[in-house]
């Protein structure tokens, strides 16, 4: 279904703001630039910080998608 | 504690910059030298224009804090500034002395315009639009001290998270920034619909790209920095402009007077501003009151010249009602 494979996921349904953040970055140091890392968040909060903090860090949100009330995504890290 | 204030002394005599003066507490309030309730003693504010400092400074500030607070206490006042506290009038000589030759400024009270406040802005907060640092130290170094009908409070929000309370100021500019999209970049993954807070986005059922509804935007690019495809760009930074707010024991918001002033017409949006108060305006009046007594037309029609295209009459009236 999906064209990206991806190297490493992380579920983090039930976790909060921040920390689910932190953790996509903890995962994303130990991997290689250019490799993908996907994630899943929950709607609301999550949805509307996590994207904008990954983007900041200098990683690449390459898929998105939408699955009930959460969203897969995935991130192909920076230099 | 005590209920009323001990000490009635106006008058004292003084030794100041070397000489035998005669010291009025009344006026001293003016130069930021403000008289506390014990006996000879003032509380002594410095001028920190949006609330930042170097740590070079804060050193020397709070050596000689530590030298001439009686108590050895500070007080971070409501204006960012930062206040000696249990100052002896006897030591202002020797204190301005000390605090002059680090590079710093003593505030002032009275109607003039006050120290400027400031939140981050876009140096290093994720959300700030606007280099309010940047404009607080520029209106600080050009329009401090400028003598006014009442007090006159200006500050700078860098996004209408607003922490700078511009609703709240006589003259205040919040960050703004107007929202773009694109069609091509797309991929329809509706994360702008979810970041936007304010249900200005909905997601197209079918495509799942965004429908955007500009009357409910705030314009805090949420949507632009959550976009994973760069899809939602920036169009324009800018200031939303409020003009006429206070707290103090009648609160009074601002009204919102202009839409994407950019930063250099924000020199001219005071200037041209403080020039209405000082002609329209009366002693002891502050801009709030003005724009009640005189109209808000009668001030937009004013600022035609400097505001342009970007004045918001017709939801300055609506708020109004």
């Amino acid at each position: 279904m999906s064209a990206l494979k991806a190297d490493a996921v992380l579920d983090l349904r039930g976790v909060l703001c921040p920390m689910n953040f932190v953790k996509a970055k903890l995962k994303l140091e130990g991997m290689d630039s250019g490799q993908v890392l996907e994630i899943v968040l929950d709607s609301g909060e999550p949805i509307q910080n996590v994207p904008k903090s990954i983007k900041e860090e200098g990683h690449r949100i390459v898929e998105v998608k939408k699955e009930d009330d959460h969203f897969r995504l995935k991130i192909e890290k920076g230099q | 504690m005590d209920r009323f204030i001990e000490d009635k002394t106006t008058k004292v005599p003084v030794k100041l910059e070397g000489q035998e003066k005669k010291l009025d507490f009344m006026e001293l309030k003016t130069g930021g030298f403000i008289k506390q309730r014990q006996k000879d003693l003032f509380a002594v504010r410095l001028r920190c224009p949006g609330g930042r400092m170097s740590t070079d400074k804060l050193v020397e500030v709070a050596r000689i804090a530590h030298r001439y607070s009686k108590k050895s206490v500070v007080h971070f006042s409501f204006r960012q500034s930062l206040e000696i506290l249990y100052v002896d009038y006897k030591d202002f000589d020797a204190m301005i002395g000390e605090i002059t030759k680090i590079g710093m400024k003593v505030a002032s009270c009275g109607p003039r315009v006050r120290v400027p406040t400031a939140c981050g802005g876009c140096e290093y907060n994720p959300n700030g639009l606007t280099d309010t640092q940047g404009l607080a130290d520029m209106v600080d170094k050009k329009y401090f001290g400028t003598p006014t009908h009442h007090k006159f409070k200006i500050s700078f929000s860098g996004c209408p998270i607003d922490c700078a309370r511009t609703r709240e100021m006589d003259l205040g500019f919040q960050g703004v920034v107007e929202p773009e999209w694109d069609e091509p970049p797309c991929t329809g993954c509706t994360i702008c619909s979810e970041a936007c807070k304010e249900d200005a986005i909905q997601s197209d059922p079918d495509t799942g790209k965004p429908i955007y509804d500009a009357k409910k935007c705030i314009w805090c690019g949420d949507c632009i920095r959550a976009c994973p495809t760069g899809a939602w760009r920036a169009k324009r930074y800018g200031h939303l402009v409020r003009l006429g707010g206070k707290h103090g024991r009648h609160p009074v918001e601002a009204r919102e007077v202009a839409l994407f002033v950019p930063d250099e017409k924000v020199p001219a949006v005071i200037e041209r501003t403080i020039e209405w108060y000082l002609a329209n305006g009366i002693r002891g009046e502050r801009v709030a009151k003005t724009i009640v007594r005189v109209g808000l037309d009668n001030y937009l029609k004013f600022m035609e010249p400097v505001f342009e295209g970007s004045a918001l009459v017709g939801r300055a009236e609506k708020e109004a009602v």
